[in-house]
């Protein structure tokens, strides 16, 4: 079981910087995301976008971001749980809760602080009828682990970086490779649309375009799919073991929304008089994921907002300690690895 | 302050007629969404980037439409409920041509 004094459920820039401020009070955080990386949207979707409303930065791409704020928190030594999604939520007779991800990794914590911008971001699977049907009996929205697929044959639905990069790699594993896309474009890096192209030409992947798949046969598990051309309407049959459609992901409030908290137009209502806490005692919400009068989803509120959060937490865990706040001018910032920054101090000298 | 007029179609089919300024910085994404014609959370979800398609509309007038961008193509060949006459309402901006305007909201992905 992990333990720590705030656990933050979202990785994004809101919860990433709940870290430091909880940090200069000296309480320990811990993080889970269901994306591999921190950094949440930032990072997945628009980390190469400029953002012009971070107060002091006249201009900084979202990844940049992203790597200041994991530059910021690294004194306070933040533990993550990465690539699991928060499932459930169970509080203990001392108060504290544990929230359990899809894994089965546990989390103990006397505060949780919900960041979780729009949601989970989960795969978006296409319009067929049967499709649930087939999921891992063939079907599959994401490759983990790529040697499942050694001598199968499989078939790829998609246009963007993921579709091109894994029927590269997959065209040394699989015994075939299929790529259909709606288009003849492909969104991609350059270099791996050029790849896609050569292994083509050498027939190690099999690319059908226009054209995408409407419908799945096997008895039990994926047989075949039925794969119609988007400009002629012909249809043809495609044997295959597995299909993998990438087509992006999509954000949804998922599993958070069955943890009985108040909900209001697919957010987390909070109490923004006073410390973002939700109707829950020990739950708060912070960032695009909450919701109050005169919201506004923009990074510098998620920022103000898991500032005040730090503080109810503080308070919730030592009712009894009383706190002043310190700038970081005056206190600096003195990290649990023990590094210290503080402010230069003046010469005190006499000019003669 | 100039106002045109547009004609939208909400999910539930119900036919609305708003107002639309002109001098805002607005898209046609931004105009659904002040007037709540979509819940919250379900539209506009990358904040118009052109990078979901949860405002995907169905362009029903003869309204002569700026081009997409290459951005949206891609957006749009990755959706669903993709029709012929379907655009990104986050990449339509609301300038005084598109007076009398009529678009039909495209379902929400699932």
């Amino acid at each position: 079981m992990i333990k720590t004094d705030i656990l933050i459920i979202g990785a994004g820039p809101t919860g990433l910087f709940a870290v430091f401020e909880a940090g200069l009070l000296q309480l320990r955080c811990h993080l889970i995301d269901a994306l591999p990386q921190p950094g949440g949207q930032c990072a997945e979707i628009y980390p190469k976008k400029p953002i012009y409303d971070i107060p002091g930065f006249p201009e900084i791409l979202a990844g940049e971001l992203v790597d200041n704020l994991m530059e910021q928190i690294k004194p306070f030594q933040p533990g993550f749980t990465l690539g699991e999604r928060a499932e459930t939520i169970e509080k203990l007779e001392d108060g504290s809760f544990v929230v359990t991800t899809n894994k089965g990794t546990k989390h103990n914590a006397p505060v949780v602080a919900i960041a979780g911008g729009l949601g989970s971001f989960e795969p978006r699977k296409p319009l067929l009828g049967n499709l649930s049907r087939y999921e891992d009996k063939g079907v599959a929205y994401m490759i983990k682990e790529p040697e499942i697929y050694r001598n199968k044959k499989v078939l790829i639905a998609g246009g963007g970086d993921s579709a091109l990069d894994w029927s590269i790699f997959l065209a040394d594993v699989a015994e075939e490779v299929t790529l259909v896309h709606r288009r003849n474009e492909f969104r991609g890096a350059l270099d791996s649309v050029e790849k896609v192209q050569e292994l083509k030409n050498k027939g190690k992947i099999n690319l059908i375009t226009p054209a995408e798949v409407v419908a799945l046969h096997g008895a039990g598990k994926l047989e075949k799919v039925t794969v119609q051309r988007t400009d002629t309407e012909e249809e043809l049959e495609v044997e295959v073991d597995n299909f993998i459609p990438l087509f992006g992901l999509s954000p949804k409030l998922g599993p958070i929304a069955d943890w009985g908290l108040e909900i209001e137009k697919n957010a987390i209502k909070v109490d923004n008089s006073l410390d973002y806490q939700t109707n829950i005692p020990g739950i708060y919400a912070i960032g695009d994921v909450n919701t109050y009068p005169g919201k506004l989803k923009l990074i510098l509120c998620g920022f103000h907002e898991a500032t005040l959060m730090c503080q109810s937490a503080y308070q919730r865990i030592y009712p009894n300690k009383k706190y002043v706040m310190k700038y970081t001018t005056v206190g600096g910032v003195i990290g649990f690895d023990g590094s210290k920054k503080e402010a230069p101090k003046a010469v005190v000298k006499a000019i003669n | 302050m100039s106002d045109i007029k547009i004609k939208i179609t909400d999910r539930e089919g119900v036919l609305h007629e708003v107002d639309a300024p002109t001098d805002m910085n607005m898209n046609l994404m931004e105009v659904v969404r002040s007037y709540e014609l979509a819940p919250e959370g379900t539209i506009g979800i990358c904040g118009g980037m052109a990078m979901c398609a949860s405002c995907q509309c169905y362009i029903k007038s003869n309204h002569e439409l700026p081009e997409k961008s290459d951005d949206e193509e891609a957006m749009l060949a990755e959706a669903f409920f993709v029709e012929e006459n379907s655009r990104l309402g986050c990449q339509i901006h609301i300038t005084d041509d598109l007076d009398g305007l009529e678009v039909e909201l495209a379902p929400e992905e699932g």
